[in-house]
């Protein structure tokens, strides 16, 4: 269905999200952290973009600005995984080009629904 | 190794929803059965390897694929008198459960005798034989054939922590 | 579909654990370290890492410990608190905390709440909080049903450069109720002005049907700020004043439109408590290990080379008849065997890399340690390693953790000296411990050193003396006092120290090592220091053996072990009363053990003289071991007994020989306590025996 590139240093989070991914039938590029992703996603034809905010090397915030600088990834949807503590990062994400968000902690059918709403 | 190249052994498609498949064996002129399910492979006899210091039904060791198993013989167990081994002797190698895991071990015998099945209406329970067949070894008693078949525990019957007593504490 | 994600539970804890050490490690290079803010960043990222993670597994209450954490460590980062020195041994504690509630959440056990609570609490008292407020939820009060809603939604021009599609904001709305939508295009501009990439085309859209504006509006969530947004309630065309529940008319408030939402608050027990798993035996060790992948490529071209050779050796095999084979092909079957000879160490070789990880993982818990003792002691140390990255097995490794804490924690204790000890002679003030390992032949050597005290000798003969080890009249090497410190019962410290614990130390250590075929030994300059040196072999899983034979029985003695092999001179026999029998080597007097008699086999000869002595080291000296012949030596594949059986004394294993038999590897020092228990119950059947011809 789609392909789907998840960004998170968390190797637990990151297999979670792609397992659940899969299972609903979608392709998976994983990258854990910003340096990675944008090599990963290279060349590629992303559908959605999930990132995590707090990684190494790069974090979520720059990466979407790095992603929407790309002819590419002008429209893709990109939505980054916070926590409940990080409000003011909602903002700084949608300052910085984000389409939206996904609160953690979440399971796996909260993430496919989130999944749903945008790619429909 | 003839007896068990001749034996059709075919696990688990007869079996009825209400009962086990055993293997039964010769021993000693009766027949005795293990659960079908917990029989990995039968063998011809081969030499063993002595483990010192273990009571005389304990074999020794042999080498199965690179693993080491125990042999047990059945009839030193008992306490029956000994048979020579010959073309028809053969080693039944078992799964046993202990608590912590699943161990490979293997008992000889006097030769394989067929598959069959049990309805667990069919299985009476096992007088007290008196001797050197306990009680907690038998599953209980079945008729196959007209035989009595003698149907072992092999978990209890193979306990390890009874075989690796040393000599000198037997008493 | 409900998806089972307790499956990345393990890595979770995996990563949770290395996590929390690189959070240990931080804090204790924390004074050192001049990019500070860098260092708590770290700390912050991997606290804030467990927390998520716990909190998507289900475990809350390490989630909530951990928040704690985090949000001390937020201060830090933000400069919004200074890292002062408690703060830092409070975040080490927690530190323990968490690496406990891991732990037992890993394993299914209790959690320690108490202390969690303690420590907890400490954070949360520093922090400035009351502990444990209570995130009070506010759920939205909803109305009850209602008719419907009017939107008026008009993007900002930038709208669509967020990812964000009206068109699927609409078909989130369709699925609510009934909706018409009606699209106003005022705002489009001439063509020649037209930005393709935004957006200015507006919506109405009416929605009709039992919503909550709530969820209305959470249709819109994303794009607050890129829009404007009127949500309106529609007015009913029937008015049921009357029917209106008196109760609720009251709280029938009018909601006015707005573009906030209010967000739905994660409820605490939103998600099923992970279910406890099945009780499953704990694993003797760890059972999983993390491969470099060119250790993988070198064994898959390894096996590569093994598959050629072997299609080698079959092709020559076929083809033969009975009548070819001639000295050529037995030249070539020859030149192929010794390839495959060449492949299958090679393979072993690359096999064995895998399971080889650089001792930095045991060395690496050895900073907190010296850390924790400096606090306690009021000692100064420094702890200096090197050749961390010396590479042994696994099992080895973990095997040597125990001994390792040991050994150091007794060169801080016993070693170094106090500060003021030290610099009344003339020493730095803070004493150095040093960690070291390297590969040598084929063992790893790891040396604990210090530059305290030293070893007193005089008092260490005293004491020996003292406990009967030695008596006044031996004439001891200094290497010979020294190993009296590994003597079972000696101990020279006057108290016992909680830290070092009591005398049962040091020969604990020395059978721990040995146990995996290695060595300890010690050498001590008094005033100047200690050193411990420790001999490993590479490898738990191959022995290097001797084989011999006991009548019908092979049996593998380990090389390491065989001191001599030598030819029995009867002159040099002799008998004890108690009917043990002494062999005069050279100037000691060693016992023999007979194995035919500790073993209960069948013997081809009785009488020493005929069969050979194995002379071997054993825990307590040099022992003789009578065998029937000696064969040849080879390398051989430890094999557990106890996978299928139990553990036998005297035995160590087992192995399997060329020819698909089973031979049993000796331990020696199980053999000599057979030796002697039968020695003690049978004192005379031996002398008769030895006496008798075969």
């Amino acid at each position: 269905m789609a392909t789907i590139l998840a960004v998170d240093d968390s190797n637990s989070m990151r297999q979670m999200v792609s397992f659940t991914l899969k299972q609903a039938g979608h392709d998976v590029v994983e990258a854990a952290d910003g340096v990675q992703a944008l090599a990963v996603a290279k060349g590629k034809s992303i559908n959605l973009v999930l990132s995590d905010v707090n990684m190494p090397n790069m974090n979520g915030i720059e990466l979407v600005k790095e992603l929407r600088a790309l002819p590419d990834f002008k429209f893709t949807p990109i939505l980054m995984l916070t926590t409940e503590s990080g409000a003011n990062l909602k903002q700084e994400g949608k300052a910085a080009g984000a389409t939206g968000w996904l609160v953690k902690p979440f399971n796996p059918e909260q993430l496919l629904s989130t999944i749903n709403r945008v790619l429909g | 190794m003839s007896t068990a190249e001749a034996l059709d052994v075919q696990i688990g498609s007869e079996a009825n929803s209400q009962g086990d498949q055993y293997l039964t064996f010769l021993l000693a002129g009766e027949e005795y059965g293990v659960d079908i399910l917990r029989v990995v492979e039968i063998k011809g006899w081969q030499t063993a390897t002595q483990i010192p210091n273990t009571p005389e039904y304990v074999q020794g060791v042999i080498n199965i694929r690179g693993t080491i198993v125990p042999i047990i013989d059945l009839r030193k167990r008992f306490g029956m008198p000994d048979l020579e081994y010959s073309q028809t002797t053969v080693v039944i190698v078992l799964y046993v459960n202990t608590q912590e895991r699943t161990r490979t071990m293997g008992i000889v015998v006097d030769g394989v005798s067929d598959v069959c099945n049990v309805a667990d209406e069919d299985l009476k329970s096992a007088p007290d034989f008196g001797g050197s067949i306990s009680v907690e070894y038998v599953k209980g008693l079945s008729t196959v054939n007209e035989n009595m078949v003698i149907l072992l525990d092999i978990d209890h019957l193979l306990n390890s922590h009874e075989l690796a007593q040393i000599a000198a504490s037997d008493s | 579909m409900s998806i089972d994600i307790s499956q990345f539970h393990e890595v979770f804890f995996e990563e949770s654990f290395e996590g929390l050490e690189i959070m240990e490690n931080s804090l204790l290079g924390l004074s050192e370290s001049d990019d500070a803010l860098d260092v708590i960043n770290n700390i912050f990222r991997a606290a804030h890492s467990i927390k998520g993670g716990s909190a998507t597994f289900g475990f809350m209450e390490i989630s909530k410990f951990t928040h704690v954490m985090e949000t001390l460590l937020d201060e830090m980062r933000n400069n919004e608190r200074p890292v002062t020195v408690d703060a830092v041994e409070l975040l080490l504690e927690a530190t323990d905390v968490l690496s406990g509630m891991l732990t037992q959440v890993q394993d299914d056990e209790e959690l320690d709440s108490e202390r969690i609570k303690n420590v907890q609490g400490q954070l949360e008292t520093m922090l400035g909080v009351a502990p444990e407020a209570d995130v009070v939820e506010t759920v939205a009060n909803e109305d009850g049903a209602e008719s419907g809603w009017t939107i008026k939604f008009i993007p900002l021009p930038h709208l669509l450069s967020t990812g964000n599609d009206p068109v699927r904001m609409f078909r989130e709305l369709a699925a609510l109720g009934d909706m018409t939508v009606s699209v106003n295009i005022e705002a489009l501009p001439q063509l020649a002005e037209l930005e393709p990439e935004e957006c200015f085309i507006s919506w109405s859209l009416e929605l009709n049907g039992d919503i909550e504006e709530q969820q209305v509006a959470e249709v819109f969530d994303w794009v607050d700020g890129d829009c404007e947004l009127v949500i309106q309630k529609r007015i009913n065309e029937i008015d049921d004043s009357e029917d209106k529940n008196p109760e609720m008319s009251g709280d029938n408030a009018e909601k006015p439109a707005e573009a906030e939402q209010l967000k739905d608050v994660a409820k605490q027990d939103r998600r099923e408590k992970p279910e406890r798993r099945s009780k499953k035996p704990k694993a003797a060790e760890a059972s999983s290990i993390r491969v470099g992948i060119d250790k993988i490529d070198i064994l898959i071209n390894m096996v590569g080379e093994l598959v050629i050779t072997q299609s080698m050796l079959s092709q020559m095999g076929e083809s033969a008849d009975e009548n070819s084979f001639d000295a050529e092909r037995i030249e070539k079957l020859q030149d192929g065997l010794s390839q495959l000879e060449r492949n299958t160490r090679e393979l072993q070789e690359a096999v064995m890399q895998i399971r080889m990880l650089p001792i930095s993982f045991a060395f690496n818990r050895f900073p907190r340690v010296v850390h924790d003792y400096c606090r306690k002691s009021g000692k100064k140390i420094e702890l200096v390693i090197s050749g961390e990255q010396t590479e042994l097995d696994k099992t080895v490794m973990e095997k040597i953790n125990d001994p390792l804490v040991h050994l150091v924690r007794n060169s801080m204790d016993h070693g170094v000296e106090t500060p003021e000890v030290r610099l009344a002679s003339g020493k730095p003030e803070t004493g150095t411990v040093m960690l070291d390992a390297y590969h040598k032949g084929g063992s790893i050597v790891i040396e604990i050193k210090d530059d305290g005290a030293g070893i007193n000798k005089d008092r260490i003969l005293s004491k020996g003396i003292e406990k009967g080890l030695v008596s006044e009249s031996d004439v001891l090497t200094d290497e010979q006092v020294f190993d009296l410190l590994f003597l079972p019962g000696f101990s020279t410290a006057k108290e016992v120290t909680d830290v070092s614990g009591r005398g049962v130390g040091m020969d604990v250590v020395r059978r721990n090592i040995k146990s995996l075929g290695g060595n300890i030994e010690v050498t001590s300059t008094e005033g100047k220091g200690s050193t411990f040196t420790i001999r490993l072999p590479l490898t738990l899983a191959i022995l290097d053996g001797q084989l011999i034979r006991v009548g019908n029985e092979m049996y593998i003695i380990p090389l390491t072990a065989i001191v001599e092999s030598i030819q029995i001179n009867e002159d040099r026999i002799n008998g004890i009363a108690s009917g043990s029998e002494l062999y005069k080597l050279r100037n000691e007097y060693i016992p023999v053990v007979r194995m035919h008699e500790s073993f209960g086999v069948e013997a081809e000869f009785h009488e020493l003289t005929k069969g050979l002595l194995v002379v071997v080291e054993g825990d307590e000296g040099k022992v003789g071991i009578f065998v029937d012949r000696l064969l040849g030596q080879q390398q051989v594949v430890i094999k557990s007994l106890e996978t299928n059986f139990k553990g036998v004394p005297g035995v160590s294993g087992a192995t399997i020989l060329g020819d698909g038999t089973v031979a049993l590897i000796v331990d020696i020092a199980g053999l000599v306590s057979l030796a002697q228990s039968k020695a003690l119950k049978n004192p005379y059947d031996i002398a008769e025996q030895s006496d008798a011809v075969a």
